[in-house]
């Protein structure tokens, strides 16, 4: 009871008593000193950051105007946010009309395919930059994915073969430093010759997107678990001679627990890639996320448009930031190897 | 039973940049049913070479390895190997090390239930079943080593190789596992050839010394035979002339008769520098 009513009291006191009571704690050296590294350090940078776009960006004269700086990105945050939501109550109020009209069918006896037809109608209003989001990640994953479910494998192949790590790596490093915007057109044609659909599951532009990002996607994945899969060490191979074990439980219960943390850094190295290329690539497959987000921005040319872009560019960032972030996390899960810095 | 493991004149050469450069030349070596042979000598003369080969995992040159009077050219669980850095799976706990070898050698003789009693068993036996779940990483130097002997002696191997079993290990923990394959040993009499750096861990536990020459072209130098009684106690052992004059033998034959190569290559230079040391001094 005490202690407590101790800690309300200095909650209470005014913050420059609050900070010196602090800065005379038990552990205030050592505590001080961590507060700055992991606090106080990160924040002061961004201020400084801050000054330097605001002061820098104002200087610079563009056809729509001075580059904006912080404040005006933070506005159009705001208009984004409240145009999601008035899109979203556009869309309610829709479907509150669709209903009213259904029931008043009912009510009128109208015939049944007609109330059907009401009810198949969907909300077409455009997407809000929050769809926009949804939309890349969407993608990404998808394309990811595939190329994990493609490169993984591969991989083990590779390290366990040097036969054919020979016949493939030749290709690996041909084909991994070719661009999106070169694989794009050439993914746009073949998706369009090959998915002919007359009730398309997907669409073409995600199709597009998704794939290129999978042909960039491949090769750190590939190249990183082929190293761990040859790495292997030694000795852990002789004992699984010495325990005869078959080849099926040898890659199950060596090679591949051995390979994870490299597996790993290859689908981090992935990840980060295809969430580059993806932004590219939506731009100029017009698939409905931040890339095209960016590009109509561009096009349309509003005063607006260069602080919207920023947002996205912000927005871009910290998504990738998280990505990179969630992949850690679910490495430290997976892998055995505790001790190995995860940066 | 005599004869159990026969070490039939091997020869090792193995293809350089700088041409074929012969390893072993010639080894010979008979080793009993339930007998502790050391193998000892220098750095680089091969024993280790000799221990791969016993254990499958390399194929000699010439001559060959039989045990029970049968070729060996593969390696198998029948000769279990305790690696010096304990090779444990650092992915699996203690029991799952042990157990994945017992599944893998007892996978049809043994029922689930069996396995499971047997994997504690023999972890009980080396004092670990107080970290069954505790992963490789999270345990001490000696404690690997003892898993990695758990692991081998589940096998139920008919030779135990050890290769430097405890060389990595702090002096004190050495003397604590010498101890407890000791105790091991008068339980199992296990068949088991051992690589060793250390005169008194090769005195202390072993039946007989083999003594290898300096590489390359390494042979059998000398073979000790130590009689000193069972179960041995190695403070008392510390006063014993009989085992002071065992240890004698082994430290004459590394360091008087085979000295290491460094050292001898040394030699000559030094001679050549003491004339022209002998003017500047007059």
């Amino acid at each position: 009871m005490s202690s407590n009513s101790t800690h309300s009291k200095t909650y209470n006191l005014p913050l420059l008593s609050r900070w010196l009571e602090f800065l005379q704690s038990e552990h205030s050296i050592r505590g001080f000193s961590k507060w700055l590294s992991s606090i106080a350090i990160p924040i002061a940078a961004l201020f400084v950051f801050l000054i330097l776009w605001e002061s820098g960006a104002s200087q610079v004269q563009t056809s729509l105007g001075t580059l904006p700086g912080p404040a005006q990105v933070w506005e159009q945050t705001q208009s984004l946010y409240a145009e999601h939501k008035a899109e979203r109550l556009k869309e309610e109020q829709f479907y509150e009309r669709i209903q009213e009209r259904i029931d008043k069918a009912i009510a009128q006896n109208q015939p049944a395919d007609r109330i059907e037809r009401m009810q198949n109608r969907q909300y077409t209003g455009k997407e809000t930059f929050f769809d926009q989001i949804l939309t890349s990640l969407w993608t990404v994953m998808i394309g990811f994915i595939i190329a994990s479910i493609i490169a993984i494998p591969i991989g083990i192949a590779c390290g366990m073969s040097n036969i054919l790590y020979q016949a493939i790596n030749p290709l690996i490093q041909i084909f991994k430093p070719v661009s999106p915007l070169a694989w794009l057109p050439l993914v746009t044609m073949v998706v369009s010759a090959v998915y002919v659909s007359n009730d398309p599951m997907f669409a073409k532009s995600f199709l597009n997107s998704a794939i290129t990002v999978t042909l960039c996607c491949l090769w750190p994945t590939i190249i990183n678990t082929a190293v761990g899969v040859s790495g292997v060490s030694p000795d852990l191979k002789n004992v699984s001679r010495v325990l005869r074990l078959n080849w099926w439980t040898q890659t199950f219960k060596i090679v591949i627990p051995s390979s994870i943390p490299m597996i790993f850094t290859g689908l981090r190295l992935s990840l980060g890639i295809g969430w580059m290329v993806l932004i590219a690539a939506e731009m100029l497959a017009q698939n409905p996320g931040l890339g095209k987000f960016v590009w109509d921005e561009f096009q349309n040319g509003s005063s607006n448009s260069l602080a919207r872009i920023m947002v996205a560019v912000l927005v871009i960032g910290f998504i990738g930031f998280l990505l990179d972030r969630s992949m850690l996390m679910l490495q430290r899960q997976v892998s055995w190897d505790k001790k190995a810095v995860l940066r | 039973m005599k004869n159990y493991l026969h070490i039939d004149h091997i020869g090792m050469t193995f293809p350089t940049d700088n041409g074929p450069l012969n390893v072993l030349n010639d080894v010979n070596l008979k080793i009993d049913q339930g007998e502790f042979i050391s193998l000892i000598g220098h750095s680089g003369c091969g024993k280790s070479t000799v221990l791969n080969i016993v254990a499958g995992l390399l194929q000699s040159s010439s001559g060959g390895v039989l045990l029970e009077d049968r070729e060996i050219n593969e390696p198998g669980p029948d000769r279990a190997v305790v690696f010096q850095n304990h090779s444990l799976l650092p992915w699996l706990s203690v029991y799952d090390n042990v157990r994945l070898a017992v599944d893998q050698v007892f996978k049809r003789s043994k029922s689930k239930a069996e396995r499971h009693s047997w994997t504690l068993h023999n972890l009980e036996l080396v004092h670990m079943s107080h970290a069954l779940d505790r992963k490789p990483d999270e345990i001490s130097g000696g404690m690997k080593q003892r898993v990695g002997i758990a692991r081998a002696l589940a096998m139920e191997p008919k030779v135990l190789l050890m290769d430097e079993p405890f060389g990595a290990l702090d002096s004190l923990t050495r003397t604590h596992m010498q101890d407890s394959l000791m105790d091991i040993q008068a339980e199992l009499n296990n068949t088991v050839m051992m690589i060793t750096h250390d005169v008194d861990e090769a005195v202390l536990l072993s039946d007989r010394i083999v003594m290898m020459t300096n590489g390359p072209s390494a042979t059998v130098g000398e073979i000790l035979q130590i009689d000193l009684p069972r179960p041995r106690d190695r403070l008392a052992l510390a006063e014993n002339p009989t085992y002071n004059h065992y240890r004698a033998e082994v430290v004459k034959f590394l360091h008087e008769r085979h000295q290491q190569p460094e050292k001898k290559s040394a030699k000559p230079e030094q001679q050549a520098t003491s004339p022209n040391l002998k003017l500047a001094a007059g």
